[in-house]
Parts: structure tokens; C-alpha cells; sequence
């Protein structure tokens, strides 16, 4: 930052009052965080049984794919019908997504860093065929856009004349629910422990191959309710730049939070407001807004450090 | 019935096969490198980013006026920094190998737009340099049909193929490669040799990285000669999935690159062949479906290296 010639500190000022300065500020963060939760809980609930889904941009994608094809005309129900089968259905086409690569590691052991990693991109270039063929808009001026989403689909904002939508009390229950799940359930403990130590786990009679699967399709079901959010909530329609990388970001969302359900809502509001507040701090102190996917990676490897160096303090003094 | 050939004589047509040797060149540099890392027990997913920063520092390089052989340097010198940082965490620290790699990966890749922004704020079209020119190998680069591919290419497509034979010599010939793989193999054993399994490890890595850097630093120095965002476009990731198809041998490496490459050549002459017919998206996703087949088949006979992803601590059983 002291590169671009903008004085350290006064930029740091200016991000700050960007991301938390004013009503709007806020509801600019809490808007960029609400996807950020669903795809940092996505990848927090693979990890901990350590199944690797890097693939939470090729689900949101998906999840956004079913919203369009349903939401824009498709089915005409009451909202209070309408968003919960919207819900639902963007979450089975985010866990199917998964299903593939999950049972490919169970079956033959394909790693599914690489097959999630190549996933994404073969998604992403399915939106864009189907955006410039049967689902573009016929009003979008040419742009490669979807129609947008018909009133019932859409969710309501919370705050009259703000981007801050009720996908962010969606975000918050699910946290919850998470968290409910790994401490007090059966199945939460099962994903624990085959994370911790799948050999364990199988000799103790758990279904190890269930239990990923189960793991990975509410991973998936997850990130594709993002895709969800964010159409139905904040752009109303699908685009290409739906998501700028909230499927990556939300990896180092759920490291952030060591893979806690209700940290992941720290985490993500942390990482938000850090995009939104360079943003603001891009456009008064010209410094380039890619400052902020430094800030955050360097915060993730720095987390990961601290963690190990905490944990062999504990053990040796 | 003239018409009905087409798709067959693209392979007699020279310029499909410089295609698809240029287009490999990336690949082979890419693949090369995480063979290496791997082969030392290191999972490299930092490669995404390391060939991002590599295409950028080698092309700044050469941008403000160094030499093309010292943009190269630079490149390679950046890619091992990174590598070193990646080893750093992930081999006397012992952390996720997945994790980290995705890690750098952001870092890398957020570095080098950063870096771009602030050294060219404003430019819309990204400039261009004077890149490598083909050197042409009298005599040989005559022969009909595969000359022009083998012996008329810039001096980094050489370069690659002499990296292939050298890293394949020292891996099975001399006592660095021979303990490069026993570290990757048995790191116990080695350390009970007398070895520094954390030395070799992280220079396995930082070399490695090295190649995957000057594998990026092609890109913008042999075949496009400018700098985009995303332009690695997850050649990256496509490496991961060669090192398994080449199963951890640079040969097989060199093979498994050029064999991509040819389809991936093909099919953009396929597309112009058959028009508007198919969306082209389709053919842009065959690299990535390739890919992921390629795992499946390839995973039933794999021998990974087999402390591959396991970190190595002193003493401990």
C-alpha cells in the first residue's frame, strides 16, 4: 500500500470508514457478507470431515442456474410458497454438483481438489451458453444476462432504499442450525470424526462413505443456496459476474473462523468488510482495489500460522 | 463429399501442430514442476498462482525495459519465492498442504493484478512487448508437416522440451533425484540416510515453482505478449490433472501435455470447421472434461508417491 504512494494510515482510516462508516456502509458489508456465510459454511462443513470442495463457485453457479430456469416465469406461486421451493431446489443443484466428484473419490480415489477446481470452470462456461442462447433476456439490450426473477421470488429487503436483503437472515439460521448439527447430532459428531481420523471412524463402525456423501451434498446444497441469495436478493438477475470469486473467498472465510459454523459469520462480515472498505478507499486514495484480495490472503496464511503456533504452545509449556 | 474430410486434414495441416506444441509449452513447464514437488511429498495447489505471478513479473520485466532472458530469470526467481513460502508452511510447519497451496494461489494471484494496477493504472488495452521470435533450426525444420512444430518455435518452447530430459536425468540418475524421491517416498527411511528431508523438500519445491513461474512467464512472453487478469485460466489446475495422467514421470509428463495440447489445438480448428452450429462454449469446456476423464482412467493404476500430501515430523511415528 505504501507503494501507491497513498499515506498507510490515512488509507486505512478510509477503509474503514468505507466498510463501517454509515447506515449505507454497513449495509454494503452485510450485503457482501451474506454470501460470503453460505459459501464459508459450505466449505467449513467439507473440511471438517476433510472432503476438499473447492468448488463453491461452480455451485453458487449452479444454485443461481435453477433459480433463473424456476424463478423467471417458470412457476407463478405465493412468495411464501415460492422462496422455499426456491431455496430447496437451489440447494439440490448445488449438492449434485458434489455428488460427482464425492462419489469419484469414494469410488476410484480421484482427488477432489482437481475435479471441484475443474468443475467450476465447466460451469461457469455453461452459464455463459445458456445466457447467450435459451436463457437470455430478450430486453438485456444484448448483454448476455438473464430475465430477472418475477416478484414472488425476489427477497425482501430489509431496509427501505439499501442492498441489505433478508438472504442475511437465511445466512444466520443456517449458521445456526450448523452449529446445532456438529455439537448436539449424531451425524455431526460421525463428520467430526471422520475428518479427525477416517480409519478410527470406520473401525468404530460409522459409515464412512455415508457419511461423506452426506457431508458433501450439504456442502454443495449450501453453496448453491448462495446462488439463490444472490439473485433472488441482491442483482435480481443472473449474470456472469454473478460472484466475483465468493467461492474461493469463502475457503478462506471458513479458515478465518477454523471452521466454526457461527464463526464463519465473524469471518465473513471481517472479509467483506475489508472488500467493501477498499472499494471506498480505492476510489479516494487511488489505491488499486485488489488491495483487498491481498489483505485477505495474506490474513488467511497468517491465521493458519497463529493457529499452529498457538496449538504447540499449549502442548509445550 | 470434399467436405466430409475436413476434420482429417487438419493433422496435415503444419500449423495445427506448431499449435499444439505452443500450446503444450505452458503445460509441460506447469507440469514439470508439480511433478517435482510432488515427487518430494509436497501437493503444490499454489501452481495456479505461482504461473499467474510468473506470466506478470516476467512481462513487467521486460516492459520496462529489461532483457527477455532476465524477464525470464525474474520470473523464475519469483515463482521459487513463492514456492519457499509455500514449503515454509507446509513442510517444517506441517500445515494443510490443500489449504496452504489454495492460499498462495490467492495471494499470488491477487499480488499480480495489484502490482499491475499500480505500476499501469490506467490502460485500457493491456500494451504489448516485444516478445520472443521463433528460432528457426536450419535443415530440420523443413521436414514436412511436424518441422515446423519441432524447429521452428521460440527459444522457451526448446527450453521446455531440455527441461524435460534434465529433470528426468537428475530425478533417476544422480543422488539429489534418487533422494528427492525418497523423501517423497519414505521420508523415515530418508532421514535414517542421513538426509534433511525438510532441506530437500523445500528446495524440490522452490524449484519446482520456478518451472511453473517461467511456464506462466511463456504466456505472456512467447505467446501473447500482453498481461490479462485470469489469463492462466486454470492451465493451472489442468497441470495437477497431467501429473496424475503422466503418473509423477516427466516423460510421461511431456507426453500427456503435448497429447492435450493436440486436442485442445484441434478442437479450435474443429470449431471454426463446424461454425455456429455448436455454441462455442462447448468446445471451450472439452479441455476441462478431458481432464477430469483423464483422472478417472488413469486412477485405477496410479502410484502416487507415498508420503505425497504428509507432513514429515522428526521423531514421531
Amino acid at each position: 500500500m505504501a507503494w501507491s504512494g497513498a499515506s498507510v494510515l490515512e488509507a486505512y482510516w478510509l477503509l474503514l470508514k468505507g466498510a463501517l462508516g454509515s447506515g449505507f456502509a454497513l449495509s454494503e458489508t452485510f450485503a457482501r457478507a451474506t454470501p460470503l456465510i453460505f459459501t464459508g459454511l459450505a466449505a467449513a462443513i467439507a473440511f471438517k470431515s476433510r472432503f476438499w470442495n473447492i468448488g463453491a463457485e461452480g455451485q453458487l453457479y449452479a444454485g443461481a442456474l435453477i433459480i433463473t430456469v424456476l424463478g423467471t416465469g417458470m412457476l407463478d406461486l405465493h412468495p411464501g410458497l415460492m422462496i422455499p421451493i426456491l431455496v430447496v431446489s437451489s440447494a439440490v443443484a448445488g449438492a449434485l454438483m458434489l455428488l460427482g466428484p464425492v462419489l469419484l473419490k469414494i469410488n476410484f480415489g480421484v482427488d477432489e481438489v482437481v475435479t471441484t477446481l475443474l468443475l467450476n470452470f465447466i460451469v461457469l462456461l455453461l452459464v455463459s451458453l445458456l445466457l447467450e442462447g435459451p436463457l437470455k433476456d430478450p430486453m438485456g439490450l444484448g448483454w448476455p444476462q438473464a430475465e430477472p426473477v418475477t416478484e414472488a421470488a425476489e427477497l425482501p429487503r430489509l431496509f427501505r432504499g439499501l442492498r441489505l436483503h433478508s438472504g442475511l437472515l437465511l445466512a444466520l439460521l443456517f449458521s445456526f442450525i450448523f452449529w446445532i448439527v456438529s455439537i448436539r447430532t449424531t451425524l455431526g459428531y460421525e463428520m467430526r470424526a471422520v475428518g479427525f481420523n477416517q480409519k478410527a471412524a470406520r473401525f468404530a463402525g460409522m459409515p464412512v462413505k455415508r457419511v461423506m456423501i452426506i457431508t458433501a451434498l450439504i456442502s454443495g446444497g449450501i453453496a448453491g443456496i448462495a446462488g439463490f441469495s444472490e439473485v433472488a436478493g441482491m442483482k435480481g438477475n443472473l449474470t456472469l459476474d454473478l460472484s466475483p470469486g465468493f467461492g474461493y473467498t469463502g475457503i478462506v472465510v471458513a479458515m478465518l473462523a477454523q471452521l466454526h459454523p457461527l464463526g464463519v459469520i465473524i469471518s465473513a462480515s471481517f472479509v467483506a468488510s475489508i472488500f467493501v472498505g477498499a472499494d471506498a478507499m480505492s476510489r479516494s486514495a487511488g489505491v488499486p482495489s485488489y488491495i483487498a484480495d491481498v489483505m485477505v490472503s495474506v490474513s488467511l496464511l497468517c491465521m493458519l500460522v497463529s493457529v499452529l503456533l498457538v496449538r504447540f504452545r499449549i502442548r509445550w509449556s | 463429399m470434399e467436405t466430409s474430410f475436413a476434420w482429417l486434414e487438419i493433422f496435415l495441416n503444419a500449423s495445427f501442430w506448431v499449435a499444439a506444441v505452443r500450446i503444450a509449452t505452458p503445460l509441460i513447464f506447469g507440469t514439470l514442476g508439480e511433478v517435482i514437488c510432488e515427487r518430494a511429498g509436497v501437493l503444490n495447489l499454489g501452481i495456479e498462482g505461482i504461473m499467474t505471478i510468473g506470466a506478470m513479473v516476467g512481462w513487467m520485466a521486460v516492459y520496462q525495459g529489461a532483457g527477455l532472458w532476465s524477464g525470464v530469470l525474474l520470473a523464475a526467481v519469483c515463482g521459487g519465492t513463492f514456492g519457499l513460502l509455500h514449503a515454509m508452511l507446509t513442510v517444517p510447519l506441517g500445515l494443510s498442504q490443500h489449504v496452504t497451496g489454495i492460499g498462495i494461489t490467492l495471494l499470488a494471484t491477487s499480488l499480480s493484478s495489484y502490482v499491475y494496477r499500480l505500476i499501469l493504472p490506467e490502460v485500457s488495452s493491456p500494451p504489448r512487448i516485444q516478445a520472443f521470435e521463433p528460432l528457426e533450426i536450419p535443415g530440420l525444420s523443413s521436414i514436412p508437416i511436424i518441422g515446423e512444430a519441432l524447429f521452428k518455435q521460440t527459444p522457451l518452447t526448446y527450453f521446455a522440451f531440455i527441461s524435460v530430459i534434465v529433470v528426468a536425468y537428475v530425478l533417476y540418475r544422480t543422488p539429489v533425484g534418487l533422494a528427492v524421491q525418497m523423501v517423497g517416498e519414505n521420508p523415515a527411511a530418508a532421514e535414517a540416510q542421513g538426509l534433511n528431508v525438510t532441506l530437500i523438500r523445500t528446495g524440490a519445491v522452490v524449484c519446482g515453482s520456478a518451472f511453473m513461474a517461467v511456464g506462466g512467464a511463456f504466456l505472456t512472453m512467447s505467446a501473447f505478449n500482453a498481461f490479462f487478469f485470469n489469463m492462466i485460466n486454470g492451465r493451472g489446475w489442468i497441470c495437477i490433472a497431467l501429473v496424475v495422467f503422466a503418473s509423477w514421470r516427466p516423460g510421461k509428463a511431456l507426453l500427456g501435455a503435448l497429447l492435450f495440447a493436440a486436442f485442445d489445438a484441434y478442437q479450435m480448428r474443429l470449431q471454426q470447421l463446424v461454425g455456429t452450429e455448436i455454441p462455442y462454449q462447448i468446445f471451450l469446456m472439452m479441455p476441462y472434461v478431458l481432464s477430469i476423464l483423464a483422472l478417472i482412467v488413469m486412477s485405477r493404476r496410479v502410484g502416487y508417491p507415498q508420503a505425497l500430501m504428509i507432513p514429515y515430523r522428526k521423531g514421531e511415528r
